[in-house]
């Protein structure tokens, strides 16, 4: 089973056999996808009738509107952007603020907190959206009802959604950050102060460089996270639609390779950003 | 507290929920002074260097350095560096960073903190280094980037956590000789903790052997070796042999006990008001023991003990012998004339009174 | 004075804490079972009552395809572990240097594009129109188009695609810990490949395979898109329901019940699973 241990030849042939299949198996849908997204083709399947960048930049004047001038995707991702911004700030923040909290101080009920901190891992999205769509929704309506006073802030919409995803991506981007602050030297901190520095200072020229590592990987992950979530925007998306809910709704309509183009440069983007961050993070570590 | 001394604590007590790990410490280190910490893991060294750097601060007792009293200044302001167990050295920094670290705290401009930084790195023989990370660097070489580091700073006291620690057996031995040249070189006053008595005993000038949280004695380590003042000295402070029986015979300050098998040594009282009948300890070290009969006329102490197996160890070959039940280590002659004791023979030692230790025997 | 400071930061950290697990986490999901409990009797008055759970246990409609959706995800998790746990393996202890993180990052790639893309990756392959059937009748293996989507066996391609990744990060990390000599010293007291695998390898992966089986079984459980586009006009999920109940019928006391269902159903099943592996959330997840 190990390189030590020997093993027949039949068994080795099979197991490569299956490790070409699961390769195969994990490429297969990508690969399509991307190659479709240059079909000259109304709709992404065989046969393959040349090589096109219609569905990138089509301006609709010839029945084709290609990505680039599609308004609606266009808007779909830059509500996307917007919402994957709002939720990396603030669960990169709280992340470091809670890793700091359960790695650093002691206090009564840690462990509890603790448990209490990695339930939104727990929780099926879906969930997570309805929950927040009763509270904030429900607490909209009922003011609305006794005081006539609107909280639009609470309806379905883009705030609800950087909430919703916020719930759950904190708890990841905590474990993340903590992780490393995990492995950072005490001592560290000690020599800095025995060097002369204050504590304050010794935070932001000892510490912090330490987690910037972490700090970008979760970032990263968070803005990912965010960008392809669906489970759960789903659930309080209101008129503006972030891309993954928006192309939901143009598949239900039926495909076509626009949709493959986006999902390619999707998956080109998010590849970039993975890299990026893993990169960054695996050289100053 | 004399005027010179860089370093005075006056009945330093430190408390935890279920010991003192600092018990009513005093000390006093003259200027320019290799000053060592020696006990075993858990006797409370640690805590006290932690008092003395600011980590923790004392449950009641003063800390001078230089007659200016520390118990309420930070950590960060006080006149004290240490180098660390683990080095400490900040990863995410160059080694001239590092260096520069403390220097940017002090505010020296860029321009002098080069020269300073080429200046110490020349000193710890590290010249030119300043660029590489500390992760590229062997042992030794991030031993003296740690050295560095403080001294650049021109402190009054070094403090240092057993930093050889983590080194290998070869370059720790190199590293001893080494770090005591530098302090001779800087001048700085090093208070230094270790567990390992060779350390202590190479480098220092006065070593403290501490034991559950208190000194049991301060003093250079010649006087240590040859004149320990407690058992536990007398145990930990280099090899030594300890034979227990009752004592039967005090003349002056020569004392006799009488073994569990009958036998008769004598040594130095060191305990006062030793009487006969009670229980007591004898140290003796294996190279003061003789393994030739001396036919001389001085009055030796003479104990017949079994060969149980010698012990080649080059310089260092030993016997073990067993007496009544106690095992002894006797030092070999280098001559080479004594290599093939037989098991199970019996032999005969002596030595000279003088040189054994007889301690009231509390612990059995 | 130094106390006084210690607390200070002790609630400054606490403080946004707190307030980001009440406000988004426990108080809404405290709030979902309350409203779970409502009846509405008219346009704006409310009873306490059971009627939604009632209307849950006697629409067979309801609760079949709750058991289904548990069931199904539970096979998923099986089937991903077994797909998941060779590849593992493989990657953790056979492959070397170069190779290793190169097929560790293969594994990664498909993750980085969002659950929707992966879906419609297979939706291409599997339609009436897509590749695989357009192939078949290439190759004059069949006469017509083929339907391979819309059905169960599609759904669990797609869930076990989704779940891949999160099976096999713990085990590949879990099994990269193994140290090489404790199989070594399986094989050389006398045990076989598969004593050694279940009285060596398995025991010490235990922590990386109920982290994997809990994520993955909890993805499965709380999926969507993947059922409600691969699957069939009567492989319904029970997300879907919820879904229904709060957008379409905007029936919120009904889809509240239904969700505090499906939170009861998954922490059961993860407390279970953590209880019968003697494994605690804390060791797996954190």
């Amino acid at each position: 089973m190990i390189r030590s241990v020997p093993r027949s030849r039949w068994f080795d042939r099979l197991y490569l056999l299956y490790l070409v299949a699961f390769f195969l198996y994990l490429a297969l849908p990508l690969l399509v996808t991307a190659v479709f997204a240059f079909n000259d083709a109304p709709f992404p399947s065989l046969p393959w009738k040349g090589f096109t960048l219609d569905w990138y930049l089509a301006d609709g004047s010839a029945g084709r509107t290609g990505l680039f001038h599609d308004d609606g995707l266009l808007s779909a991702l830059w509500v996307s952007v917007q919402v994957a911004f709002w939720v990396t700030l603030v669960s990169v923040s709280l992340g470091c603020l809670n890793a700091v909290l359960f790695e650093r101080l002691e206090f009564r009920g840690k462990e509890l907190l603790y448990l209490v901190m990695l339930l939104p891992l727990v929780i099926p999205g879906v969930i997570l959206g309805v929950s927040i769509l009763v509270f904030y929704s429900g607490m909209a309506n009922t003011v609305s009802m006794r005081w006539q006073l609107e909280l639009d802030l609470f309806r379905p919409g883009l705030p609800l959604v950087v909430m919703g995803q916020v719930a759950f991506i904190t708890t990841l981007s905590t474990l993340v950050i903590a992780a490393r602050l995990r492995k950072f030297d005490r001592q560290l901190e000690e020599a800095a102060l025995n060097l002369g520095a204050t504590p304050v200072v010794a935070w932001f020229t000892v510490t912090l460089p330490w987690l910037r590592p972490a700090i970008a990987g979760a970032a990263a992950m968070a803005f990912l996270m965010s960008f392809e979530n669906f489970n759960t925007t789903v659930m309080l998306t209101g008129s503006d639609t972030p891309l993954t809910v928006a192309l939901f709704n143009r598949l239900r309509e039926g495909s076509t390779p626009v949709l493959n183009a986006v999902a390619l440069l999707l998956m080109v983007g998010s590849a970039a950003l993975a890299v990026l961050a893993t990169g960054r993070s695996s050289k100053t570590a | 507290m004399g005027k010179d001394s860089d370093l005075c604590c006056d009945q330093l007590i430190r408390r935890f929920d279920h010991m003192t790990a600092v018990d009513q410490v005093s000390l006093d280190v003259p200027a320019g002074t290799f000053f060592s910490i020696l006990g075993p893991s858990g006797c409370g060294k640690t805590t006290l260097l932690r008092l003395l750097a600011g980590f923790d601060r004392p449950d009641s007792g003063d800390i001078f350095i230089r007659g200016q009293r520390m118990n309420d200044v930070a950590p960060n302001r006080r006149p004290v560096n240490m180098v660390f167990q683990h080095l400490a050295l900040f990863p995410t920094m160059t080694v001239g960073e590092n260096i520069a670290y403390g220097l940017r705290r002090q505010k020296v401009p860029a321009a002098e903190r080069r020269k300073r930084i080429a200046e110490v790195l020349e000193q710890v023989g590290l010249p030119g280094m300043s660029d590489r990370n500390p992760q590229q660097l062997s042992g030794g070489q991030r031993q003296r980037v740690a050295l560095a580091r403080c001294l650049v700073l021109r402190p009054t006291l070094l403090l240092l956590d057993e930093p050889l620690g983590a080194l290998d057996l070869k370059l720790r031995e190199q590293m001893k000789v080494e770090l005591k040249h530098l302090q001779k070189s800087f001048g700085t006053t090093f208070v230094y903790i270790t567990h390992d008595q060779s350390e202590a005993m190479v480098m220092s000038d006065q070593v403290a052997v501490m034991r559950n949280g208190r000194f049991d004695q301060v003093a250079p380590p010649e006087e240590l070796y040859r004149h320990p003042a407690t058992p536990f000295v007398a145990g930990f402070v280099g090899d030594n042999n300890r034979l227990s029986g009752e004592v039967t015979r005090v003349s002056g300050d020569t004392v006799e006990l009488t073994l569990a098998g009958g036998a008769q040594v004598s040594g130095l009282a060191v305990s006062p008001g030793l009487t006969p009948g009670q229980q007591a300890d004898l140290f003796i070290r294996p190279e003061a023991l003789q393994l030739q009969p001396t036919v001389t006329g001085e009055r030796l102490s003479r104990l017949t003990a079994g060969v149980v197996t010698t012990l080649f160890d080059g310089a260092n070959s030993r016997v073990e012998l067993e007496v009544a039940g106690q095992t002894l280590f006797a030092r070999l002659p280098q001559d080479g004339s004594w290599t093939s004791l037989a098991g199970g023979h019996p032999i005969q030692l002596s030595w000279a009174p003088a040189l054994a230790r007889v301690f009231a025997g509390a612990t059995p | 004075m130094r106390a006084s400071a210690n607390r200070l930061a002790l609630w400054l950290l606490m403080a946004p804490f707190l307030l980001w697990i009440l406000l988004l986490v426990l108080l809404p999901h405290l709030d979902m079972l309350r409203v779970s409990f409502q009846v509405r009797e008219s346009w704006d008055s409310l009873a306490w009552g059971l009627t939604q759970y009632q209307n849950f246990f006697e629409e067979s409609y309801y609760w079949r395809t709750f058991v289904r959706t548990g069931v199904m995800s539970l096979f998923t998790t099986a089937l991903t572990l077994l797909i998941a746990f060779p590849i593992a393996w493989y990657i953790a202890r056979l492959a070397s240097g170069r190779a290793k993180g190169l097929l560790f990052l293969a594994c990664l790639v498909p993750f980085w594009a969002s659950e929707l893309v992966r879906t419609y990756g297979w939706m291409i392959l599997l339609r009436e129109s897509g590749l695989f059937s357009t192939t078949l009748q290439a190759l004059g293996l069949v006469d017509g188009p083929v339907e391979m989507l819309y059905n169960d066996v599609a759904v669990i391609i797609g869930l076990v695609y989704n779940g891949l990744l999160f099976m096999l990060v713990p085990l590949v990390t879990t099994l990269d810990g193994l140290d090489e000599n404790l199989v070594e010293a399986g094989y050389d007291l006398g045990g076989g490949h598969w004593t050694v695998l279940r009285e060596v390898v398995i025991p010490w992966a235990m922590p990386g395979i109920v982290s994997g089986c809990i994520v993955v079984f909890m993805l499965t459980l709380g999926s969507y898109l993947t059922p409600i586009l691969m699957g069939g006009k009567d492989s319904a999920w029970f997300t879907e329901q919820i879904f229904t109940q709060f957008i379409t019928r905007f029936n919120w006391e009904q889809g509240a019940a239904l969700g505090v269902l499906l939170l009861l159903l998954s922490s059961l099943i993860v407390w279970a699973g953590l209880r019968v592996t003697g494994q605690s959330l804390r060791k797996v997840m954190g």
